[in-house]
């Protein structure tokens, strides 16, 4: 049977790990060779790593990074942050990541969807999605936001994720603006309602503020894998612990 | 010597660093000489089989890894590797592989999740020294929306559950060819790598 996959998330800034609550008050936080393979030794499933500078000098580290990490580090590896180009992704996958993700670029241009599937495959084109709930609206109703999440778009979140995998997505990665870095849990309808609605893998992100959190994304959520940065940075839980309480609650995991 | 096949395409880049992990010096070139003289070969994937197919026709190559099969050389093939070893696959209508192993490269069914993306047990159909210091059931990661279904259940060396029992690996005298990929699989996977170069005969 297919195993939920558990997935660290590590923000990277000019090649050094990040931690902090919000944009202005972020932490240097170590080497992200180090990490990535104290996350891999834990059992990590597969690592996302994030370029939350999203600028061209932090493509040039980000490539230097993910080339380190991947000689030491044998489990899938996605890139993300501020790529814009078919070329930013080449740019990863030489260095030796397995995986791009992209944001804004999609929105702004879905043929870069189509075209890095065409080029790379399906599996090397993870498209995130930044999903904010729409307060005011008589059905659940979510828009897209691009930018890190700064701007908020007209459209529909849900439209976007089945347009997206039309494109040649080979999988999602969905993160609620409104839970992310709250701690109180994954938006579960967002996530079951996209889980739904495409034929590909969902990665669910935003909101991980314990392991009952993982499990009722995976459950409820009905996501493929659940993504947390700040529950295994801050060493809450390893992720020995949070796949031990998976499988212990009857969920498929690698152990 | 061990060849790396370099068609224009695959992640030789995480191949060649599972082996260099393990001691190896591995060389990856496009070279059919290269990859004749060589005491083991392998043959990794990524990407769409018709592409592959098409890249290796372009290159020689396939007439290369033929040869290498039929003077019964050490060949690992991983992934669309091994796709396009069968005789024909469904990806992008029907397309013609490499006819090696005779059989067809099906789409997976619908109603999964596709690609089959995350790990997943292999159940070990036959005793082989590849899977040496691997537990029966382990799990390895897997990423395909294909899968193969060889005509003689023989070269079945492995099977992995999704929804249909698919062959994970297959393996035909010195052929080894895994649908998963040993070098995003951890250290089993590095295991297995390491246990395919000593079978070869291959100093580390």
């Amino acid at each position: 049977m297919l195993t939920k996959r558990i997935i660290p998330c590590l923000d990277v800034i000019g090649g050094r790990v990040v931690k902090g609550t919000s944009f202005t008050e972020l932490r240097d936080a170590g080497d992200p060779v180090e990490q990535a393979a104290f996350y891999y030794q834990q059992g990590a499933d597969e690592l996302v790593f994030l370029d939350i500078g999203a600028t061209p000098e932090g493509r040039d580290t980000m490539a230097d990074v993910v080339e380190g990490v991947s000689e030491q580090v044998f489990i899938p590896l996605t890139v993300g942050g501020g790529l814009r180009s078919i070329d930013d992704m080449r740019r990863m996958l030489e260095a030796g990541a397995d995986k791009t993700s992209i944001n804004t670029a999609a929105v702004i241009n879905h043929k870069i969807i189509t075209e890095g599937a065409k080029r790379f495959g399906s599996q090397c084109i993870v498209v995130a999605i930044d999903a904010r709930r729409v307060d005011d609206s008589p059905e659940p109703k979510w828009v897209v936001c691009t930018h890190g999440g700064r701007e908020p778009t007209e459209i529909d979140a849900i439209e976007w994720a089945k347009q997206a995998v039309d494109c040649g997505a080979g999988e999602i990665l969905l993160t609620s603006w409104d839970e992310d870095g709250q701690q109180t849990g994954y938006d579960l309808e967002l996530t079951r309602t996209i889980s739904e609605a495409v034929t590909v893998p969902v990665i669910a992100s935003g909101g991980a503020g314990n392991l009952e959190h993982l499990y009722e994304a995976l459950v409820t959520g009905k996501a493929d894998a659940v993504l947390a940065a700040s529950i295994f940075h801050y060493r809450t839980y390893s992720i020995r612990e949070a796949k031990e309480y998976l499988a212990e609650r009857g969920i498929p995991i690698r152990l | 010597m061990i060849a790396i096949i370099d068609y224009g395409a695959g992640n030789l880049r995480s191949v060649t660093n599972a082996l260099v992990k393990l001691g190896y010096q591995p060389k990856v070139t496009s070279e059919a000489s290269d990859v004749l003289n060589a005491n083991a070969v392998i043959f990794p994937g990524v990407g769409a089989a018709p592409d592959t197919v098409r890249n290796l026709r372009k290159s020689g190559l396939d007439d290369v890894i033929r040869q290498v099969i039929r003077e019964n050389r050490p060949l690992l093939a991983i992934c669309v590797g091994m796709q396009v070893l069968l005789s024909v696959t469904e990806e992008y209508g029907l397309n013609e592989c490499l006819g090696v192993i005779p059989g067809v490269v099906k789409r997976l069914p619908s109603g999964l999740k596709v690609p089959h993306m995350g790990w997943n047990q292999v159940k070990q159909v036959t005793n082989h020294p590849i899977f040496n210091g691997i537990a029966d059931g382990s799990n390895f990661y897997f990423v395909h929306s294909y899968y193969a279904e060889p005509d003689d259940a023989r070269v079945v060396a492995g099977t992995t559950e999704y929804s249909v029992p698919l062959c994970s690996v297959l393996i035909k005298d010195s052929l080894i060819a895994t649908q998963f990929h040993p070098e995003k699989s951890g250290e089993l996977g590095l295991r297995m790598y390491d246990n395919f170069l000593k079978m070869a005969g291959v100093e580390g």
